[in-house]
């Protein structure tokens, strides 16, 4: 079978749509008498609620519903737990609507439904709710500290869970080692912010029975299940749809957000559609947040730079609620020994609620805190024994003929971390190039005899991808020819859409603009999970790859019959069926797709033209020959990963610090991907620049300052810098392709990738630029300010 | 009660304005407190404007006012009273060809989620009008305003500058 779209620059389908401005987000739908909520939210961190007062906002002209926790009936259940876990002793999720204690700002405590956005939240103005104040934690350090209050009044200590694993004899080899060093490093609460907020449109028709929600989520299928069973509908009469989303990078796989309960509730009450579109100001306080984490690591390592064992003790803060689980820290526990053969390790995390949004994943989820843990360590090896930064990774690297490479941790999916494939000194080699980082020294010694502090750096990861459980796929030729795809995953950007079409393209002999892929549609494809854990085109893709390939044996065998030929002499080439080695005489698939349905009519010009020719079949008449099983060229096809892919990367930069003012300016950015086989590298390379910049305003611009109260002081654009065009620098980014064993394309994830080792490439940049002053960062996100109190300390 | 407060019987007393937006001309009444944003979203459902932020900082609800690139979030829809509006759907006629920045961001890969999309265009629309002759680096400066979240600029970027040599080359065509 000719491969000629998998691994082609192909455009994107999608983008004719969106770039006239006739993209489908939620807020873009409106239906027939909609109705329009707006949620009152907590402005305490940590309160009683002793009364709320709705009458006033009740009889406001327009308005149409008020709900508090008290008119919820038995919807007011606490969220389900996702993931579950052992260790996680002390699950607390969220009601949709507080009852009698509000845990973080922004927390829903009301819901108003009116004729309009304006008058609902007119409405919320008059909603008085009287709360008397708890003592806040504010910070994990409060949290973790003695006679801390407490989050929930049932968890002591604020933990939510604890979970140890250790690899090898770490205290054995602590107790003998030549060199150890113990550093504390700090990462602060950074957020997703994708430009679409969250959105929730919800439809009842009674008549049918039906509910129907649009959602901007990442996950519908979970989503539809959930809904049915809160609602107590047949899981068949909810139809969840994720139409386009504006971005969502992690915040919105979290389920249940309290809106995708209230909305539909309101819905149902009111048989009116009912919309809720979130605004900025509510997302910074109520979209889930990530990235807080206090680190105690201690490394021992040999007179050659060979690190020997880690010692990782580290606070996770999981904000007021785990809806999530533990899934963030334990992928920064097993992401921690990187791409380097770390054979002692011992990880000890503890999750601890704070009066803070909740955490759930972000981009990254827990890797780029653990890569920059194990960066730093590279680093305090080089400085310590005064070798070069790069040649400490080098002597540390799993070599390309240890795989699979067994880590000797449990992963989040429950599996091995178990490392499938890669070339880890392949792409430091071309980084080196790259950042022609041989010279570098020479470039920096001059520039800093005129007063400049320029500094290289690198970041080396290995990513987990593309775990389970599954993910299914239908693929369908119809009469006309094209080809119908559908999964259970949804879109944000990731070009699904095209990369789908691509490997359908392939195995039907078709181009991909005839083939139409849909996502996001729980009434279009009944199984799967979703689009988060860099997982859709490795897993998803799998399924629709092994879908394509039963519809093209359906197909050969089908045209067989027609042909009186071997199906192995059957060929699929540019929408065309024929005999090998006799072109002249094809059918269209569209033909074949009709002949495979035997009815005793067809309509539309492939069915005339079959009809017209003179061909073979199983006997005369209309039939369904039993050895083909169903009729039609549809198949679906489930793919369940034995456990995640790993792929790996290394980026470097080169930076530029004025150290008079603290600002920092790249002066090259270049990364090095390895997701194994590409489906589209265009849009690969798409992946890695946007999760680049996001790496770099998590490394240098965003930062969540929570005051002593529990207030995000910076909730809003104006103070929470995301980087725009003038900060990003230009990026260079090179592949390197091992492909993975475990999936039949050979692919990795590529989602989350660019994300990763920024901050830590960022610290090493900033270590080497500023060496004369002797600064060793040990905390991020960084900013201006901050970088100059550091220069300040480290030159007093 | 609330309807007897004075200040909100100003929240809904109503106005009636005229403007033109992409060509077609509408009267309408409309609350006075309508943000354009929604007026052209919700009242003209011309939904390819979006809204990130409404409080003017991300760019994503870019549309030009008479030509002006403007953010119709921080903008009233009496404002508009009598103006000229071109939003996205403006950009390229239903079964033309796209316009040569829309068919650049598709060439350059300078979409993701497409949700700051026809912000950019508005703004690059805008800047193009200015000037073809860009560098990079003051194009970057000059794109600052409209936050994209997918694509981390480079292809935004790229796309801006194949848009202008495209127009420069029709612009000598034309000479």
């Amino acid at each position: 079978m000719a491969t000629r779209w998998f691994g082609a620059p192909v455009q994107r389908k999608e983008d004719p749509r969106l770039l006239r401005g006739r993209g489908t987000y939620v807020d873009d739908i409106d239906l027939p008498e909609m109705l329009h909520a707006a949620i009152l939210r907590s402005t305490h961190a940590h309160a009683r609620i002793l009364h709320i007062d709705v009458s006033a906002a009740r009889s406001l002209p327009g308005v149409h519903l008020v709900l508090t926790a008290d008119d919820l009936g038995n919807v007011l259940e606490p969220s389900p737990l996702l993931v579950p876990h052992a260790a996680l002793t002390q699950p607390r999720t969220q009601l949709p609507l507080a009852r009698d204690t509000v845990h973080y700002v922004g927390e829903a405590v009301a819901m108003v439904v009116a004729d309009s956005r304006y008058v609902a939240e007119d409405a919320l103005d008059l909603i008085e709710v009287e709360y008397e104040p708890l003592p806040v934690v504010s910070s994990l350090e409060i949290a973790a500290s003695e006679d801390a209050p407490l989050v929930h009044d049932d968890v002591p200590g604020n933990v939510a869970a604890h979970l140890v694993q250790t690899v090898g004899d770490p205290d054995g080899v602590f107790d003998s080692a030549p060199h150890v060093i113990r550093e504390k490093m700090v990462m602060d609460r950074g957020a997703a912010m994708p430009m679409e907020c969250r959105g929730v449109l919800a439809r009842w028709e009674a008549q049918e029975g039906m509910l129907t929600c649009w959602i901007s989520t990442q996950g519908p299928i979970p989503i539809r299940n959930g809904l049915a069973a809160i609602f107590g509908l047949p899981e068949h009469k909810v139809r969840v749809v994720a139409p386009d989303v504006g971005g969502g990078f992690g915040t919105k796989i979290m389920m249940f957000y309290p809106e995708e309960i209230l909305v539909p509730f309101a819905a149902i009450q009111l048989g009116r559609p009912v919309k809720w579109i979130e605004d900025r100001r509510e997302h910074f306080i109520s979209a889930n947040q990530e990235r807080s984490q206090i680190h105690e690591v201690e490394y021992a390592f040999d007179d050659q730079g060979h690190l020997l064992a880690v010692r990782d003790r580290f606070l996770h803060d999981t904000g007021a609620y785990t809806p999530y689980g533990i899934i963030v820290p334990i992928i920064t526990a097993c992401t921690l020994p990187g791409p380097y053969r770390l054979k002692n390790y011992y990880s000890e995390f503890t999750v601890l609620y704070t009066n803070k949004v909740p955490v759930s994943p972000y981009r990254g989820a827990g890797r780029p805190h653990a890569v920059f843990v194990m960066e730093r360590i590279m680093d305090g090896i080089a400085r310590k024994l005064q070798l070069d930064r790069l040649e400490v990774r080098s002597r540390n690297f799993i070599q390309p003929d240890e795989f699979p490479w067994d880590v000797g941790l449990v992963y989040q999916d429950g599996g091995p971390t178990k490392y499938d494939s890669g070339n880890y000194p392949a792409a430091l080699e071309k980084i080196r190039e790259m950042l022609e980082y041989d010279s570098f020294a020479e470039r920096q010694e001059q520039a800093r005899k005129q007063g400049r502090y320029i500094g290289v750096g690198v970041g080396c990861y290995v990513e987990g991808t593309g775990i389970g459980p599954y993910e299914g796929a239908m693929v369908r030729v119809e009469s006309d020819g094209r080809v119908y795809v559908s999964t259970g995953v949804t879109s944000q950007g990731q070009a699904h859409y095209t990369t789908f079409a691509q490997i359908v393209a392939d195995q039907l002999g078709v181009d991909p603009k005839d083939v139409l892929v849909t996502t996001g549609d729980t009434q279009a494809f009944y199984w799967g999970v979703g689009t988060y854990a860099s997982r859709a085109a490795t897993v998803a893709g799998s399924a629709v790859h092994m879908a394509a390939v039963k519809v093209r044996e359906k197909a050969r065998q089908v045209a067989a019959d027609l042909f009186e030929a071997s199906p192995d002499d059957i060929e699929l080439v540019d929408g065309k069926v024929f005999v090998k080695d006799a072109p002249h005489r094809a059918l269209t698939l569209g033909q074949v797709a009709i002949s495979a349905n035997p009815l005793r009519y067809s309509y539309g010009e492939n069915a005339r033209q079959l009809m017209s020719m003179k061909l073979a079949g199983p006997r005369p008449g209309p039939a369904l020959p039993a050895e083909r099983g169903s009729p039609g060229l549809e198949a679906t096809g489930f793919y369940s990963p034995p456990h995640g892919s790993f792929a790996s990367g290394i980026h470097g930069a080169i930076i530029e610090v004025d150290p008079t003012t603290g600002d920092v300016k790249f002066l090259k950015y270049v990364a090095v991907h390895d997701c194994g086989r590409v489906i589209n590298p265009v849009v690969v390379e798409g992946q890695v620049h946007g999760g680049v910049a996001q790496g770099i305003g998590g490394a240098f611009f965003e930062r969540l300052v929570y005051d002593e109260e529990g207030q995000l002081t910076n909730a809003s654009f104006m103070d929470y810098l995301l980087p725009t065009a003038a900060e990003i620098p230009p990026l260079l980014v090179e592949h390197i392709e091992t492909p993975s064993p475990l999936n039949p394309l050979g692919v990795k994830g590529a989602g989350e990738a660019g994300v990763i080792p920024v901050p830590a490439l960022f610290a090493s940049a900033l270590d080497d630029a500023l060496a004369p002053f002797g600064i060793r960062i040990l905390e991020m996100p960084l900013h201006p300010c901050r970088l100059y109190e550091l220069l300040q300390e480290a030159r007093a | 009660m609330f309807e007897q407060d004075e200040n909100y019987t100003t929240f809904t007393e109503e106005a009636t304005i005229s403007v033109t937006v992409n060509g077609s001309h509408y009267e309408r009444q409309v609350p006075v407190r309508l943000l354009l944003s929604d007026f052209l979203r919700h009242e003209l459902h011309l939904t390819g404007t979006h809204i990130g932020c409404e409080h003017g900082v991300c760019g994503c609800c870019t549309v030009l006012v008479n030509g002006e690139a403007v953010r119709s979030c921080l903008m009233f829809a009496v404002q508009a009273d009598g103006m000229a509006i071109t939003t996205i759907e403006g950009m390229a006629g239903s079964n033309s060809d796209l316009h040569p920045i829309q068919q650049a961001f598709m060439e350059k890969h300078g979409l993701q989620c497409g949700f700051c999309t026809p912000g950019i265009i508005m703004t690059a629309h805008a800047l193009l009008h200015d000037r073809l002759d860009w560098t990079e680096e003051e194009l970057r400066h000059e794109l600052s305003g409209n936050i994209c979240r997918c694509t981390g600029y480079q292809n935004i970027v790229e796309a801006v500058k194949l848009a202008a040599e495209r127009l420069r080359e029709q612009q000598m065509e034309v000479e």
